[in-house]
């Protein structure tokens, strides 16, 4: 349907550069996901797409077409808000017809829209209610069926799941992803939770102080973040980060040393010139392997451990200060204070330089999809 | 004082309970007496008198009047006149004060240099009292002589208008109309300011343009408002007095008298005590019904 294009787009608040410079491709019918920590920009992003705040610099184009001094309701886009925004005064059926009404559609034709749009999301029995009488979930589907009668070119979402209980989330998520498998209409979906964008994307964007991080797909994203910024923010529980520096890099693979003594080989593509510098040895909770094994062995103490069922989170403390956290499978039979061997595959560990940058793994990661 | 409480209270005492609730009564007693003497004394005094010839000067008219004080009054056109007045009054500041209002306050909810003082100045006439207001609106602004609007029309070459002789009733209408314009834009500013933002974005996008939003958004998020509004301000508008009093004195002839004033031009000017209770009995009865359907509304709009 649609192709959005950022190109160097920037937003300054009075003299705060909330925006600094953000280029992105979006293709047609892909599902893209803003994600990044509160105050990253990427709500002020999407409502700069949307047109409800203005552009201070850079251009915005969707299908091509330069659309800066646009108005919002001329850009062909339909939002759905976190508060739903539904207007109180009407019923679910004059919710929906709003935007028709006002577009001058005819009075049949609206209606045949609204019945399907409303089958669709099952709302046929609901067309009579307010939204006051509406459960969460329920609201939700109408903003989206508001949405999606205007049949627009873009779907824009502003975190719209964070005001349902965590079932009606997941539930929600499913929907959503559905729902636009079938409509194949590009989406542009805002949130803080990196669950939904994991499920969800096509591709990620990742945001922080107002520039992308990185742009990928979840699974590149979860295999290869770029940076230490990226690596800590998609995974749960999130990636072990110990301080380290290189003492050898050659063909066999990079050997550092942790600040707690041990040494591992982590397989980089070696670079010499790093080796005395101090970097981040970075490395998944479900990629550490238990059990004693002669590559990068290491020891700790559990600290605790919580059983999730199918899963267990070990915390462990390798020395004072530095822990670290792995989850296995088993480990049913340990618990706190006892001890626990472990070790870390070389081609499971990520390297970072100084600066937060990953170094390239030797092996990339095939991807599916 | 059932068992079941007393099983995890201790017991309370029977006889001290009641003596509590006896002291409670007796506590409360003079505020309800008060109430009560304030309220009731004047009403039945009020009904008392509007069936007797009473007139302070002609103390040889006495005795039961029956039924002729309000007949009397009923069939003198001045009385009319005064509903008539009455009526116009509320509905045309209601009118100017609430439609005035809610442009005002969509209008003070934009953005715009110098907000913050604008705000203040509309809402000072609120804090005049009615019977300054009414001399300032009299002396300094419509005097035929030397006020601000005499002034302003003699220097384009016009002849004043002495508006308070020419358009009595329109004149006090606009004064009572300016005290309360104040009140409706503060009530209505803060619902206007109430409405989601959200609400209004989706409204953009979905295309609605200035008049759109405001026909299809903000007025119906104002409705409680505005019937809030219209009932505390016909409460107070029926019972205009101060203006009328200050400005034209009802005058010319009955031209601006409404039914407050009319009461006490009967009962202080023409002495007749008998005829103004009558028509103080008219005028509880004419509050009442309006009072009971303001209710109503106001209990309908405030439940959806």
């Amino acid at each position: 349907m649609a192709t959005v294009e950022l190109k160097n787009i920037r937003k300054t608040y009075i003299s705060e550069e909330i925006i600094k410079g953000v280029s992105l491709t979006i293709e047609d019918g892909e599902f893209v996901v803003f994600v990044g920590p509160s105050g990253c920009g990427k709500s002020t992003l999407l409502r700069m797409i949307a047109g409800l705040e203005d552009i201070t610099d850079g251009d915005l184009l969707i299908d091509g077409r330069r659309v800066n001094d646009v108005g919002p309701a001329d850009r062909g886009l339909a939002m759905v808000f976190q508060s739903y925004a539904l207007y109180p005064h009407m019923n679910v059926y004059q919710n929906m017809e709003f935007a028709l009404k006002l577009a001058k559609m005819p009075e049949a034709e609206r209606r045949g829209k609204i019945e399907a749009v409303a089958k669709t999301l099952q709302l046929e029995p609901y067309l009579k209610h307010k939204p006051g009488q509406l459960s969460g979930g329920q609201r939700q589907r109408v903003a989206i069926g508001r949405a999606i009668v205007r049949n627009p070119k873009v779907f824009l979402f502003d975190e719209p799941l964070s005001n349902l209980d965590a079932a009606l989330r997941g539930q929600m998520r499913v929907e959503l992803a559905t729902l636009h498998r079938r409509l194949e209409a590009t989406t542009i979906y805002v949130t803080h939770d990196q669950i939904e964008a994991m499920t969800m994307a096509d591709k990620i964007v990742v945001l922080q102080k107002g520039i992308i991080e990185q742009v990928g797909s979840p699974l590149e994203l979860y295999h290869h973040p770029r940076n230490l910024f990226v690596a800590r923010f998609i995974g749960a529980p999130p990636m072990n980060l110990l301080q380290a520096h290189v003492i050898a890099a050659d063909e066999q693979g990079t050997r550092v040393k942790l600040v707690t003594g041990q040494s591992v080989t982590v397989a980089v593509e070696p670079r010499a010139d790093l080796v005395g510098t101090s970097v981040t040895l970075g490395i998944r909770p479900e990629h550490v392997r238990l059990g004693t094994s002669d590559v990068n062995p290491g020891q700790g103490v559990v600290l605790l451990a919580e059983h999730l069922g199918a899963l267990t989170h070990l915390h462990v403390r390798i020395s004072d200060g530095h822990d670290i956290i792995i989850q296995t499978e088993g480990g049913d039979a340990l618990t706190a204070d006892a001890p626990v061997a472990f070790s870390f595959p070389p081609e499971h560990c990520h390297l970072f330089d100084q600066n937060g940058v990953a170094m390239p793994r030797k092996a990339r990661r095939s991807l599916a999809a | 004082m059932d068992a079941t409480t007393m099983t995890t209270a201790p017991p309370p005492v029977r006889a001290g309970s009641t003596s509590g609730r006896k002291s409670g009564i007796l506590l409360l007693s003079p505020a309800v007496v008060l109430l009560l003497v304030w309220s009731i004394v004047p009403l039945l005094l009020t009904l008392w008198y509007s069936f007797r010839n009473y007139n302070l000067v002609d103390p040889t008219m006495h005795g039961f009047a029956g039924f002729s004080n309000y007949w009397y009054l009923l069939t003198d056109p001045d009385f009319l006149e005064a509903l008539r007045n009455t009526a116009l009054l509320v509905v045309g500041v209601l009118v100017i004060s609430v439609g005035g209002g809610t442009l005002l306050a969509v209008l003070y909810d934009q953005e715009f240099f110098g907000r913050g003082i604008a705000r203040v100045l509309v809402i000072s006439p609120f804090f005049v009292m009615p019977t300054v207001s009414a001399l300032l609106w009299k002396n300094l602004m419509l005097h035929p002589i030397y006020g601000v609007y005499a002034w302003m029309m003699r220097s384009v070459g016009l002849t004043p208008i002495d508006w308070l002789q020419r358009f009595p009733m329109a004149t006090v209408m606009m004064i009572v109309a300016w005290e309360w314009l104040p009140f409706a834009v503060l009530i209505l500013l803060t619902a206007v300011q109430s409405l989601d933002t959200e609400q209004r974005e989706a409204a953009l996008l979905d295309g609605a343009g200035p008049v759109a939003r405001f026909r299809h958004i903000i007025l119906p998020h104002l409705s409680r408002a505005i019937t809030v509004v219209v009932m505390i301000e016909t409460i107070y508008l029926l019972t205009i007095f101060a203006e009328i009093m200050v400005t034209t004195a009802g005058g010319p002839g009955v031209a601006s008298t409404n039914l407050a004033y009319m009461i006490y031009a009967r009962a202080l000017l023409q002495f007749d005590v008998g005829g103004a209770s009558a028509g103080g009995v008219i005028a509880i009865v004419i509050a009442n019904i309006v009072a009971m359907f303001l209710v109503r509304a106001v209990a309908r709009n405030l439940e959806a």
